[in-house]
């Protein structure tokens, strides 16, 4: 009796997980597909547009990144193994642009940075410097946004670090910050780069919050995924470069995420 | 009585822009009064939902036009996508399920009639550009500030109609007979901040002082109230937008998308379009 059951069990596992792969690889198939079918993507991929785009995506979910580890780490670490009060809510608080959708994040970013917004009309006011339609407001959008991911992932990896390794090492007079360094951060290593890369795929693939809160304007506040939208609409580039664009944010994925595995590998292993 | 103006896929092509072209047989709205003769003893066959792409200046009209539509025919639903019409075009022209397409220019229309998804358009109301300022702490007050250095403008996408019509004005306040200067349209892109995705997005990047000023259509304005100030165009720069409706060949109720495309011919759909600022065709 019990082997038939497993074999009907099998092959529904097996039916769902094809199912489940038939409609992941169907879109990407599409893509490709279309891309083939106009010729024109190569072409495309040397506009000054999508060049201009695939540059300041880049560098800005680059730098997003880079503010996510470093603004990002210490919370990580304090949410791990600091105690102090709200604890538990602040916890869940940085959940919270994870859960929301983006445009929630645009339309926030603008009630506080905009030119009416909480600090921004006052910053105004004193400085004269605005956030919106510059690229300071796509890396702000890209790091709400985005940064919520690494501290999870951080979070989790510290949790993980046995306090027992960090105790031995202050009991051999190791400081804090070599314990941090030595110990703390090679163990966790594997949650923080793969915190680190969800945070810049996320942040290369912002959109709500950075139309809302930046603009879209070329070469200033335009990332990949805008001038997707922007082809779209049907600007100089059409739906043609719209497939081109997302060709290129396919590839880019494919690459960070193969990247990611060996990072997480070779750290795991020294 | 309504006339409609019928837009055959041949002549649109031979020039887009073309007006009256045939009167089709359209409903009698007899004298006046709201009653429409399609709810006489038999049953209504007008029901089930349609879904309307429009553009996104219908926002507010259509949502009032589809409820008054909904009032009319109460087995009939009307859902609405309200987007820029060149992404709309694309929407449609990629297979989405709309029944009704309305579209700010005729343009975005003969992209859709180009690759045959609708056949028929009709001219059904016209609008115009205004420039808008937030409400309080306005820098810009005439047409010519909009090129003055600092400016924050905003605008629609190029190939979004009311970007496009803006460009128009910039381009006619440069060139034609008594131009602010020749390098107007030059000096007012280069305060460009902005390409917004449609037009209600110009007009709430103003709203929240954000930019400076925008261009969008006189009815987007209306419907912000004393939420922004406005500045007007001189008649000589300004454009006429032209809004044209088609039933598409991707929708599946054909029966209740050409009552609703009649209904906002008749008197009653008339007066609403009228009561949002739009002008007549």
């Amino acid at each position: 009796m019990r082997v038939p059951a497993d074999r009907a069990a099998l092959a529904t596992v097996t039916l769902l997980a094809a199912v489940f792969a038939l409609f992941f690889l169907l879109p990407f198939a599409g893509l490709i597909d279309r891309a083939i079918a106009d010729g024109e993507t190569w072409s495309l991929l040397r506009t000054r547009q999508v060049r201009e785009a695939l540059v300041l995506s880049f560098w800005t979910a680059t730098l997003a990144s880079v503010l996510a580890v470093v603004l990002g780490t210490p919370v990580a670490y304090l949410l791990a193994r600091g105690h102090f009060p709200g604890r538990a809510i602040a916890d869940a608080l940085i959940d919270l642009p994870i859960v929301l959708p983006p445009t929630v994040a645009g339309v926030a970013l603008l009630t506080a940075f905009g030119r009416r917004g909480l600090v921004g009309e006052p910053i105004e006011a004193w400085t004269g410097f605005t956030f919106g339609f510059r690229t300071t407001a796509v890396v702000m959008a890209q790091l709400l946004v985005a940064a919520p991911f690494y501290v999870r992932a951080a979070k989790s990896g510290f949790d993980a670090v046995d306090p027992q390794l960090e105790r031995v090492a202050y009991t051999l007079g190791a400081s804090r910050v070599r314990t941090f360094a030595r110990i703390t951060v090679p163990q966790a290593w594997p949650a923080l780069v793969a915190g680190t890369v969800l945070c810049w795929s996320r942040a290369m693939g912002e959109l709500g919050a950075t139309l809302i809160f930046a603009g879209n304007l070329e070469g200033r506040t335009q990332t990949m995924p805008l001038a997707v939208i922007s082809a779209f609409e049907g600007s100089s580039l059409g739906l043609p470069g719209a497939v081109a664009l997302s060709l290129i944010l396919l590839v880019a994925a494919l690459v960070v995420l193969a990247a990611f595995r060996l990072a997480a590998r070779n750290g795991a292993r020294s | 009585m309504t006339r409609n103006h019928t837009i055959s896929r041949r002549r649109l092509l031979g020039a887009a822009g073309a007006l009256a072209v045939g009167i089709l047989p359209a409903a009698c709205g007899g004298d006046g009064s709201d009653a429409t003769p399609t709810r006489t003893g038999t049953a209504d066959l007008v029901t089930g939902e349609i879904l309307v792409f429009a553009a996104s200046s219908l926002t507010d009209a259509f949502k009032e036009l589809g409820a008054a539509f909904e009032d009319e025919h109460p087995g009939a639903r009307a859902r609405f996508n309200f987007a820029s019409s060149s992404t709309l075009a694309t929407q449609v022209n990629e297979g989405a399920p709309a029944d009704i397409f309305a579209s700010a220019d005729l343009q975005q229309l003969k992209v859709v009639m180009d690759a045959r998804n609708a056949s028929e358009a009709q001219l059904f109301a016209t609008n115009e550009l205004i420039v808008v300022t937030p409400a309080k702490g306005a820098t810009v007050k005439t047409l010519a500030d909009v090129a003055k250095p600092g400016v924050r403008l905003v605008l629609a996408g190029r190939d979004v109609p009311a970007g496009r019509y803006a460009r128009e004005v910039l381009a006619r306040a440069s060139t034609l007979p008594g131009a602010i200067a020749a390098d107007f349209a030059t000096k007012a892109l280069a305060n460009l901040r902005s390409e917004e995705p449609n037009v209600r997005a110009v007009l709430t990047k103003v709203q929240l002082g954000e930019a400076d000023a925008g261009f969008v259509y006189r009815t987007d304005a209306a419907a912000a109230g004393t939420q922004v100030g406005t500045v007007e165009i001189p008649a000589a720069f300004n454009v006429q937008a032209q809004y044209a409706i088609a039933v598409t060949r991707n929708g599946k109720n054909v029966t209740t998308a050409e009552a609703f495309v009649e209904f906002l011919f008749l008197p009653r759909g008339q007066k609403i379009m009228a009561s949002h600022g739009f002008g007549a065709q």
